[in-house]
């Protein structure tokens, strides 16, 4: 048993792809607490979403888990057999993902996508299912339920639809929900309505998030900590504060440089992160954002920096905080 | 629904009149006459005939009088199976081409469609390379060469079915397999593609992530979605498998309406090619009335107009 809802330890897990392994997992570690939302940040291919799949055993193919250790509440991920993780799909842990538009089936109602997950994980019958869905469509905010319950995803709108998929999701109170940017297809007054709903919800049934997203603001109005992920590790863990305030890494400062500040003056350009992500078939031998970093030294093209510790919570990898470390230390 | 239904039977009665229409004609211009033989017939024999069939009519008048009674529901006498209306000929061998050609499209669905699905999950795998060669055979194999081999070894070399007639469900094993072999193949493989494009779908992963069993994946979500080019191809299909197969009929010696079709043109029996093909013509128009509601059914999505 662990004091954790969700304990990765050192997970490692690899895509064989006809072109070669691609390491999408590099000892990546994540714990969060019951009702807790911790978030991921990353950019496309960093990671983010593998992680957060492959505790739902959802790892598409060709990816192998490798090693490591994948604890939730009382199981151990990678030892349960398909037909045990699929008792803990949608009932323990549920998922809400990217498009709405395309993640409901268009050929059945809303009403019997919905009353699917209540069906198949509890001991309701059809009649209680209906009275339980709609329900959950008050509950994430959808007027007319039972006229909702009839109609067909295509009826509805983007906001709605992942209204619908919240609903789906909370079907059976888990105890984890995992939101993959949940927010991404949907425009910027909606996206706020969502996340309202999630961090409400959240309260309401005190459940923990995994926010998987590239957007910092949602992280930071949302998030108690923050995994900021690179290359598929975790270059920066922390808390809010720690990641906004005191950022460790050179990529987590220049996700915070490159964020559209309000006060930017007119003619003012956006900073990017110059260069391009890492090709993932072959990473570099040493730390894998040392060919973007401005500060990059000759070590680190060598070799991967080990974990330095600041605080309980707070950590990264990186040569310049460990140079800094031991300067201190001397 | 209402309007969609008037507008269905509208546009079916104007593509029937219009394949009618360049039927009578287009056969008419074909050289030759129903009552041309080896044998030598005194012209006046042949004038008598040609007078009371009314094929000594200027060409426009024989369509005019042809298309009032087909109106009236009269499609005339055979001009060479003397003795019997067209009606009667198709009332006779439809059946009969209907019961191999219907069990023939049963066993092609209920063989490719799975088959189909199969080979979409082993993508890639030993049992879709199989499935695939299967499929690539049996769409590029005619059904002559498939019924002579069934023949030549079933029938002629192992002695265990018989090779000609009707009589017996044991008759019906070869005809329904060389009738079956191209849709089945062609079944697959538009199962194949549409299951795996559908496989690839965002609310399949939704599906899995709810904790759907395999199986009800496949059978719930992946199906309905991925059957409809499937639908599409059937229709029509059933419409011609059903009025028989000259090629089929004639190697089994089955006595269905598929002979009728090239016999009637090889004979110019002129009523008779009428009467077959607008029959064929509106069992097509039929068929795709029906394709379509079995669509609006299958998928939401759709709206008839």
């Amino acid at each position: 048993m662990s004091e954790y809802l969700v304990d990765i330890k050192n997970e490692r897990l690899s895509f064989f792809t006809p072109a070669g392994e691609v390491k999408a997992l590099n000892d990546v570690s994540i714990h969060l607490k019951e009702g807790e939302v911790l978030g991921i940040v990353g950019e496309s291919g960093s990671g983010k979403s593998v992680t957060a799949y492959s505790l739902m055993g959802l790892t598409a193919h060709p990816g192998k888990l490798l090693g490591g250790s994948l604890y939730f509440n009382g199981h151990q991920i990678e030892q349960l057999s398909e037909k045990e993780m699929r008792k803990i799909r949608g009932n323990e842990i549920s998922i809400i993902f990217q498009d709405p538009m395309t993640s409901l089936n268009p050929v059945y109602t809303i009403g019997n996508q919905i009353m699917e997950a209540i069906l198949l994980h509890t001991e309701k019958t059809r009649a209680q299912a209906k009275d339980r869905a709609k329900e959950l469509l008050e509950l994430v905010g959808i007027n007319e339920p039972e006229k909702r319950l009839k109609q067909y995803p295509h009826e509805l709108s983007g906001g709605m639809r992942q209204r619908v998929m919240i609903a789906i999701a909370l079907a059976c109170e888990p105890k984890l929900l995992i939101a993959d940017e949940p927010t991404t297809a949907l425009d910027v007054t909606i996206q706020a309505q969502i996340l309202e709903l999630m961090m409400e919800l959240k309260d309401k049934l005190g459940m923990a998030i995994i926010m998987i997203t590239h957007d910092l603001g949602v992280v930071a109005s949302m998030c108690e900590r923050i995994a900021v992920m690179y290359a598929g590790k975790i270059v920066e863990y922390g808390t809010a504060e720690d990641i906004f305030y005191e950022p460790k890494h050179q990529y987590t400062k220049g996700l915070i440089r490159s964020i559209p500040r309000l006060d930017t003056k007119e003619h003012e350009r956006l900073v990017p992160i110059e260069g391009t992500p890492v090709d993932m078939l072959n990473p570099p031998k040493g730390c894998p954002f040392a060919p973007r970093c401005e500060e990059c030294m000759k070590i680190c093209l060598r070799e991967m920096p080990p974990v330095t510790n600041f605080g309980e919570v707070h950590y990264t990898q990186c040569w310049l905080n460990q140079k800094e470390e031991r300067s201190a230390n001397e | 629904m209402l309007k969609y239904v008037a507008k269905r039977i509208l546009l079916a009665i104007v593509t029937i009149w219009a394949v009618a229409t360049l039927t009578f004609f287009l056969m008419n211009m074909v050289p030759g006459g129903p009552f041309l033989s080896e044998k030598a017939i005194s012209p006046q024999a042949t004038a008598a005939l040609e007078a009371k069939y009314g094929l000594d009519k200027p060409l426009m008048q024989r369509y005019f009088t042809y298309l009032t009674d087909a109106l009236h529901g009269d499609f005339g006498d055979s001009l060479k199976q003397r003795g019997r209306t067209v009606m009667s000929i198709i009332k006779m061998k439809f059946p009969v081409s209907a019961r191999v050609g219907g069990i023939s499209v049963l066993v092609a669905l209920c063989l490719g469609v799975p088959l189909g699905c199969i080979a979409a999950l082993r993508r890639g795998k030993f049992l879709d390379s199989l499935i695939s060669v299967f499929a690539t055979c049996g769409i590029a194999v005619p059904s002559f060469v498939v019924c002579t081999l069934l023949m030549y070894f079933l029938g002629v070399n192992l002695k265990i079915l018989p090779t000609m007639g009707l009589t017996s469900w044991k008759h019906y094993i070869m005809p329904v397999i060389s009738l079956a072999f191209y849709p089945t193949a062609y079944i697959m493989r538009l199962m194949r593609s549409s299951m795996l494009d559908v496989l690839g779908q965002d609310y399949m992963r939704t599906a899995k992530a709810k904790g759907v069993s395999g199986f009800w994946i496949m059978f719930k979500h992946a199906m309905r979605n991925a059957i409809l080019p499937v639908v599409t191809y059937v229709g029509p299909m059933l419409a011609y498998t059903v009025t028989g197969s000259f090629v089929v009929e004639k190697i089994f010696v089955i006595p269905g309406l598929g002979g009728e079709f090239i016999g009637a043109i090889s004979g110019r029996d002129y009523t008779l090619i009428m009467g077959t093909t607008i029959f064929l013509a509106t069992l097509i128009v039929l068929m795709n009335v029906v394709v379509d509601i079995i669509y609006k059914l299958v998928d939401p999505r759709i709206k008839l107009k």
